[in-house]
C-alpha cells in the first residue's frame, strides 16, 4: 500500500469512488442488466389482451418445444442457425486465417493496402451488404450469372439463389462470410505478428518449410486467438438478424428456409401484418437464445481458455 | 536491411514462387471484396438501360445519369437520416467515454470492497448481446416516455458500449505511472483533478474505444427499427432499409441510395482505418 493513498482513505468516506462509478453503473444497470433480467422474468408469464400478466412457470418454454404451432418454427430456426454458424466457422475463419498468414509475412509488399481494402466490407452496414448482394445475385441483372458462365458453370447461371429453399440459406451465409471475414483476419494477424521472430528463425535454420513452421510453431501459439474467434463467431451468429431481415423480409422466406433465432424472435415479439406481437413468447425465445449463447460462452471459458492456458504454461 | 536481402537471395527460386502465389491469392481476394461495392458505385451514375446492357463499364457521356440520386432526394430525407445517425452516434460515444473513463478510473485506481465483483458485473455485457433484453427495453422506454426518440437509442447504445470500453480503459489506466498520481496528491489535488489529469495519458485507449463503438452504432438496424421507427427519427441504416424496400424495382434509386448510405462510413473508415486496425491488433495481443 502506498502511504499517500492510505492516509487519504482514512480521512473520510470515499465518496469520489461512488461518483466515478455512478454514471456507468446506472446507465448499464437500467438499460442492460435490468432488461435482460426482466425479459427472463417475462418469459415465465403470460398476458391476456388487457395486459394482465399471470405467472405460468416454464409453460412458455414447454409450449415452444412441444406445441405443433411453435415447435417446427423453433426447431427450424435452431437448425438453420447451426448451419449459418457452421458455414462461418468452416469457411470464414479458415479464409481469415489464410489471409492473415499471408499478410503476416514480412516479404509481402503492400500488406497494409491489402489489409485495408479487404477489411472494407466489414465496416459497411449489413443492410447495405444485403441489398448489394441481392441485386448482384438477382437473375434480372445477371451479374452472378456472368461470373458463373465465365468460370464454366453456365448451367447455374440463371438460378435465383435467394429464391430457392435449398440455396437461400447457404448463399446468405456466404454473403455474411464475405462481409465479416475481416474480423478473424485482423485478430489472427495480430496474434501472428506478436510471435517472436527468434522462434521462427530457429525453426527455419533447422530446415523447416514455411508450411511446417506455420502448423507446428505458429498455429499452436495462436490457439488462444482461435478460441476468441470461435466464441465471437458463435455469439455473433446466434444473435444475427439484419441480413436475413433485409434480404428475405420478416418471414425469412422462402417458406422459412432462412429463419434463424433472431428473425424468429423479432417476428414473435413484434408481430407481422396479421399476427399481433406476443411479448411474453418473444421473451421466451430471447430466453432460449440467452441459454444457447451462455452455453457457448461457458464452454469457451472452461473448455478452451483454461486448457489452452495450461498448455502455454 | 542487408540481412533481409541476403536471406531472400539465398531462398530465391522457391521463395519468389511462393511470393507470387501469395500475391495472387491476396489480389484475387481483394478483388472479390471490392467488386460488388465498385459495381454498385459505377452503376449508380448510369442510365437504367446502361445498368443492364453494360454493367461492367464506367459511365461515359452517353450513359451518364443521376436520375437515381434525384429520386432519392425527392422521395427520402437522407439529409435528415444522416443528421439523426450523427446525433445518435456522437452522443452515445461521448456518454460512453465520460461514463466509461470515470468507472474505469475507479476500478483501476482505488481498492474498495467489491472492486473485483463490480469489474466482473460491468464486464458481463461484453459477451451477452443487449438485443436479448429488447422486450423489456421497449417497455422501459415506453414507460419513461422516450419511445420514438433519439434518446432511447443513445441510452441503449451507451449501455451496450460501456462493458468493453470499461474493460479496455481499466487495463490501460492500470499502467499509468504511480509517481505521477502520488505527486499530484501530495500537492493537494482532489481525486477529480487527478482523474482529469490522467485522461490525456490514456488517449490511445480512448481512440480504440471510439472506433470500436462508432461503426456498430452507425450500422445498427435492430434498435432504430424497434425504438425509433418514425420518419422523423430514422437513422441512415433504417432509412436506407425502408427506402430500398419500397423502391426495389427502381434500380437507379436503389443503386444511388446504396452509394449514398455507404459514403459516410467509407469516409470514416478511411480517416480512422489506422486507429481501427491498431485497436483491433492491440486488443488481441492482450
Amino acid at each position: 500500500m502506498n502511504p499517500a493513498r492510505h492516509v487519504h482513505n482514512k480521512q473520510r468516506f470515499p465518496f469520489h469512488i461512488l461518483v466515478f462509478l455512478a454514471p456507468a453503473v446506472i446507465i448499464y444497470t437500467l438499460f442492460m442488466t435490468y432488461p435482460l433480467v426482466d425479459s427472463l422474468r417475462l418469459s415465465l408469464y403470460t398476458s391476456d389482451q388487457y395486459g394482465n400478466e399471470t405467472f405460468i412457470g416454464l409453460d412458455n418454454y414447454r409450449k415452444l418445444m412441444t406445441d405443433p404451432l411453435w415447435e417446427p418454427r423453433l426447431k427450424g430456426a435452431i437448425l438453420n442457425n447451426i448451419e449459418f454458424f457452421a458455414i462461418h466457422m468452416f469457411v470464414q475463419n479458415p479464409i481469415g486465417l489464410l489471409l492473415a498468414a499471408l499478410l503476416s509475412s514480412p516479404f509481402i509488399r503492400g500488406r497494409a493496402i491489402y489489409r485495408t481494402l479487404i477489411f472494407t466490407p466489414t465496416v459497411l452496414s449489413v443492410v447495405l451488404i444485403g441489398f448489394i448482394w441481392s441485386i448482384i445475385l438477382s437473375p434480372l441483372w445477371g451479374i452472378s450469372g456472368d461470373f458463373l458462365t465465365s468460370i464454366g458453370l453456365e448451367q447455374y447461371a440463371k438460378k435465383p439463389w435467394l429464391g430457392l429453399e435449398s440455396t437461400a440459406l447457404p448463399t446468405l451465409s456466404l454473403v455474411s462470410v464475405w462481409q465479416w471475414v475481416g474480423i478473424p483476419m485482423m485478430l489472427f494477424l495480430a496474434a501472428l505478428i506478436a510471435i517472436p521472430d527468434e522462434l521462427i528463425e530457429a525453426a527455419r535454420v533447422d530446415g523447416a518449410t514455411a508450411w511446417g513452421v506455420f502448423w507446428r510453431i505458429k498455429f499452436p501459439l495462436i490457439l488462444p486467438t482461435v478460441g476468441i474467434v470461435g466464441v465471437l463467431t458463435f455469439v455473433g451468429n446466434f444473435n444475427a438478424f439484419d441480413l436475413i431481415y433485409t434480404t428475405q423480409k420478416v418471414n425469412a422466406g422462402p417458406n422459412f428456409s432462412t429463419d434463424i433465432l433472431g428473425t424468429f424472435f423479432y417476428r414473435t415479439f413484434f408481430g407481422q401484418q396479421l399476427q399481433p406481437g406476443n411479448p411474453t413468447m418473444g421473451a421466451t425465445i430471447a430466453g432460449v437464445m440467452f441459454l444457447i449463447i451462455l452455453a457457448g460462452v461457458l464452454l469457451y471459458m472452461f473448455g478452451w481458455q483454461r486448457r489452452v492456458a495450461q498448455v502455454e504454461l | 536491411m542487408l540481412s533481409l536481402s541476403s536471406l531472400s537471395h539465398r531462398l530465391r527460386p522457391a521463395h519468389s514462387l511462393q511470393l507470387l502465389g501469395a500475391h495472387a491469392i491476396l489480389l484475387v481476394y481483394t478483388a472479390l471484396a471490392l467488386f460488388p461495392i465498385v459495381l454498385v458505385l459505377i452503376n449508380s451514375f448510369k442510365t437504367r438501360r446502361a445498368v443492364f446492357k453494360t454493367p461492367y463499364a464506367l459511365p461515359n457521356s452517353e450513359t451518364w445519369s443521376t436520375i437515381g440520386y434525384e429520386t432519392v432526394f425527392k422521395r427520402a430525407n437522407f439529409p435528415d437520416y444522416f443528421l439523426n445517425s450523427l446525433i445518435v452516434t456522437v452522443s452515445a460515444l461521448i456518454l460512453i467515454l465520460i461514463a466509461g473513463t470515470m468507472a474505469a478510473w475507479a476500478l483501476a485506481e482505488y481498492r474498495f470492497p467489491g472492486n473485483n465483483i463490480m469489474g466482473l458485473y460491468l464486464a458481463l455485457g461484453i459477451m451477452i448481446p443487449i438485443r436479448l433484453g429488447t422486450v423489456s427495453i421497449l417497455r422501459l422506454v415506453v414507460d419513461v416516455g422516450l419511445i420514438d426518440t433519439l434518446w432511447a437509442l443513445i441510452l441503449v447504445y451507451t449501455a451496450s458500449g460501456l462493458p468493453l470500453a470499461i474493460f479496455v480503459l481499466t487495463n490501460f489506466m492500470k499502467q499509468v505511472p504511480r509517481d505521477l498520481k502520488d505527486a499530484a496528491r501530495v500537492d493537494g489535488a482532489s481525486e477529480y483533478r487527478i482523474y482529469r489529469m490522467i485522461l490525456p495519458l490514456v488517449r490511445p485507449a480512448i481512440g480504440t474505444v471510439m472506433v470500436f463503438n462508432m461503426i456498430p452504432i452507425w450500422n445498427d438496424l435492430w434498435f432504430p427499427l424497434i425504438l425509433a421507427p418514425s420518419e422523423r427519427n430514422k437513422t441512415v441504416t433504417l432509412g436506407a432499409q425502408t427506402f430500398l424496400g419500397q423502391y426495389i424495382i427502381d434500380w437507379n434509386a436503389v443503386l444511388a441510395s446504396l452509394t449514398l448510405a455507404a459514403i459516410p462510413v467509407v469516409i470514416l473508415y478511411i480517416v480512422f482505418s489506422r486507429q481501427l486496425i491498431r485497436g483491433l491488433t492491440a486488443g488481441a495481443v492482450k
